[in-house]
């Protein structure tokens, strides 16, 4: 088992022809990934990385029966294709691209809201589900299979707890980037349930940052929930300082409860194994699932 | 992006939203003229001197007064310009004001006691849903006003696909007490705040006070705009708004070279790819005894170009006494970024004078740790962010 991705996915790229696409695409195919095609409005019928380019998402949908698309179109472009995908019956929709402005993506999480879809993103790495579908941007090499799910904010910390994990001789089921911006599809709780109701996943790794209520939304869930399934967690931003942007767009304290200390006192006070230090992410994990 | 007050008020006027009138000078005598014209325009006696600059409690720090005449105009003008104003929001140094607004008096006396209020425009993250928080509690710190008072706070959330309707902006004014013209005044209001906002991809709008006049107009006296930086490219003209005097000088050098930066006060600089582990090395140099003297993601692609750059921008701070390189690669090969570490720091010859730790992981990291460490350079190598972390302490002790 695993979740949202696997070998039998059908992924489509949308900005398949594009220089970001073209380049990840290949990237996932030669993971093994199972890429039934990409769109490009005006290229369809052509063939590239000999895969078939389609015109829209329903013909990609009716002709090669996709089920889940991943999105690197430009951000002015971006929230259109969400809201394409929703509309042609697309179940997982990836979003990998950054900088979409906030009024378009209101417009497409509202538009989207009552179909049978998730999104995930944007601003984020992807989903990875090791050994049978790397639906993103990650090193695939870093992401060996195991029972550690992970679910991430961010991109290269969520490479660097995974290999913090594998070198403890863990492995990941499956590693969801849920991106870095103030609105995004999939919450930190929604991933966070998703990986505990895995029958394969034996234990959680919660990586969140300042900003946003989510990381608390997960923490008091999965207190009511009565899970034994342990979590294991960090938040970065301890030393950002308060009203400025760090990077990404939703990383900013608003307040006194979204800082990374109020963020891990919740957690900790709802039984999830919070680690201070980033180096120890890893170490927290075996001493858990060993212990 | 910010704006000023002078510009959100101008932003919000072309909306059809009312606001406390006012020209902006330069300095003392452009403020003159000002005052004069404005005379003309809107019959005011008194005229209100306000520094323009990007923070918040400008009055507390001096950077607001009346003037009651032509000759207070001069001299708080001249005061105020050029000074640098300390606020709450400011650093202990203050920010340098260059220009003044010079306002109308809207609290002048009438048949009604004027009365202010809160009004904010912000998404709800929780929702994704824009929505409008206000208060009878105007003219206060909010933080405060949501601390003591909470039940004073209102929100009204507005569904996108029909924008607000004039039910909500008939609940916000009774909710403010209003009845009459002001309460005609006040649903013409927000209704128009909202158009403004959305039409120009703002990200917040905080009007604070809204005031309601002694003869129920209803106005917004101060404007803090800020607007989405990711649909700028469809508003020329705000992104033209820009002022650049009021941003940190290394951040605009930094972003211009395609380096996310934010400059801190620490005394460890850091070069990291991406923005959450950007902020857990940030983490990890405090826990190590040292602070971070930045947060700078370097992005994607970290070759020997970039590397150099983000060394000049790191190093044009003086605080700065050691350096710490975080790259995991993945699409990034680590070699690569060795060697543009290697070749940077030999161009830059002695311009680096701090030791320099070096923490490559993922792609390639076992090339580039015998790249580095066979460079001949001062430059120390870890593979394991403990490691890392370990000799920064090492370094600073």
């Amino acid at each position: 088992m695993s979740v949202l991705v696997n070998k039998n996915s059908k992924i489509i790229v949308q900005g398949f022809t594009g220089s970001e696409g073209t380049f990840h695409a290949g990237q996932m195919i030669e993971y093994g990934t199972n890429v039934v095609g990409g769109v490009t409005p005006g290229k369809g019928g052509q063939t590239h990385l000999d895969r078939p380019v389609f015109n829209t998402v329903s013909e990609a949908v009716e002709k090669a029966g996709a089920d889940t698309t991943i999105i690197f179109v430009p951000p002015a472009f971006a929230a259109d294709a969400i809201m394409e995908a929703a509309d042609a019956g697309i179940k997982v929709i990836i979003t990998i691209t950054e900088g979409i402005p906030v009024a378009d993506m209101i417009k497409a999480a509202d538009y989207i809201k009552d179909k049978d879809c998730r999104l995930v993103g944007p601003n984020c790495p992807g989903i990875i589900t090791p050994g049978e579908a790397k639906v993103g941007i990650m090193p695939g090499f870093v992401f060996k299979k195991g029972t550690v799910g992970i679910v991430s904010k961010s991109g290269t910390l969520t490479y660097e707890a995974a290999d913090q994990v594998v070198k403890q001789g863990l492995g990941i089921t499956t590693a969801i980037g849920i991106g870095g911006d103030p609105i995004i599809g999939t919450t930190t709780k929604e991933a966070v349930e998703l990986l505990i109701n895995d029958p394969e996943t034996e234990a959680v790794v919660m990586i969140g940052e300042i900003g946003g209520q989510l990381e608390a939304d997960a923490a008091n869930w999965y207190k009511e929930s009565g899970s034994k399934k342990p979590v294991i967690g960090f938040i970065a931003g301890e030393t950002a300082p308060a009203g400025r942007t760090m990077g990404h767009a939703g990383a900013i304290v608003g307040g006194s409860d979204d800082t990374a200390q109020a963020k891990k006192a919740i957690m900790r006070s709802c039984g999830i194994h919070v680690v201070d230090s980033p180096a120890e992410i890893g170490k927290k994990v075996a001493e858990v699932l060993k212990g | 992006m910010n704006l000023h007050e002078y510009q959100g008020k101008e932003l919000l006027s072309s909306f059809g939203v009312r606001i406390q009138r006012g020209i902006v000078a330069q300095n003392a005598e452009e403020a003159v003229a000002a005052a004069k014209k404005l005379t003309e325009d809107t019959g005011t006696g008194w005229h209100v001197i306000k520094a323009q600059v990007h923070a918040g409690g400008r009055g507390k720090g001096g950077g607001v007064k009346l003037a009651k005449n032509l000759d207070q105009v001069k001299e708080i003008a001249g005061q105020i310009i050029g000074m640098d104003l300390v606020t709450p929001q400011t650093s202990a140094e203050g920010k340098r004001v260059h220009q003044v607004l010079v306002a109308e008096d809207v609290y002048y006396p009438g048949d009604n006691e004027p009365e202010e209020y809160y009004m904010s425009v912000l998404l709800n993250r929780g929702t994704g849903r824009n929505m409008i928080m206000y208060s009878t509690e105007g003219g206060m710190d909010i933080e405060t006003v949501a601390e003591e008072t909470p039940h004073l706070i209102f929100t009204e959330e507005i569904d996108p696909s029909t924008g607000i309707l004039p039910f909500q902006a008939r609940r916000i004014a009774f909710n403010l007490g209003l009845s009459g013209m002001a309460f005609k005044e006040m649903t013409k209001f927000v209704t128009n705040l909202y158009k403004a906002y959305v039409e120009s991809d703002s990200s917040l709008f905080e009007i604070n006070p809204v005031l309601k006049t002694s003869d129920d107009k209803i106005m917004a006296v101060d404007a803090k705009v800020t607007l989405d930086a990711n649909a700028l490219y469809r508003h020329k003209d705000l992104a033209a708004l820009r002022d650049l005097r009021e941003e940190s000088a290394i951040e605009v050098e930094a972003g211009e070279l395609g380096l996310n930066y934010v400059d801190l006060d620490g005394n460890v600089g850091c070069m990291v790819n991406g923005a959450g582990l950007a902020m857990a090395t940030m983490d990890l140099i405090k826990q190590a005894g040292g602070e971070p003297a930045n947060f700078l993601d370097v992005g994607g692609t970290a070759d020997a170009a970039r590397v150099e750059a983000a060394f000049r921008i790191i190093l044009k701070d003086s605080g700065v006494k050691a350096i710490l390189i975080n790259i995991f690669g993945g699409i990034v090969r680590c070699d690569r970024v060795a060697q543009g570490v290697v070749d940077a720091y030999k161009n830059m010859g002695d311009a680096i004078n701090v030791p320099i730790i070096v923490r490559l992981q993922g792609t390639n990291a076992d090339i580039a740790k015998d790249l580095i460490d066979n460079s001949g350079l001062d430059v120390m190598s870890a593979t394991e962010f403990q490691e890392a972390a370990d000799k920064v302490q090492a370094v600073l002790a």
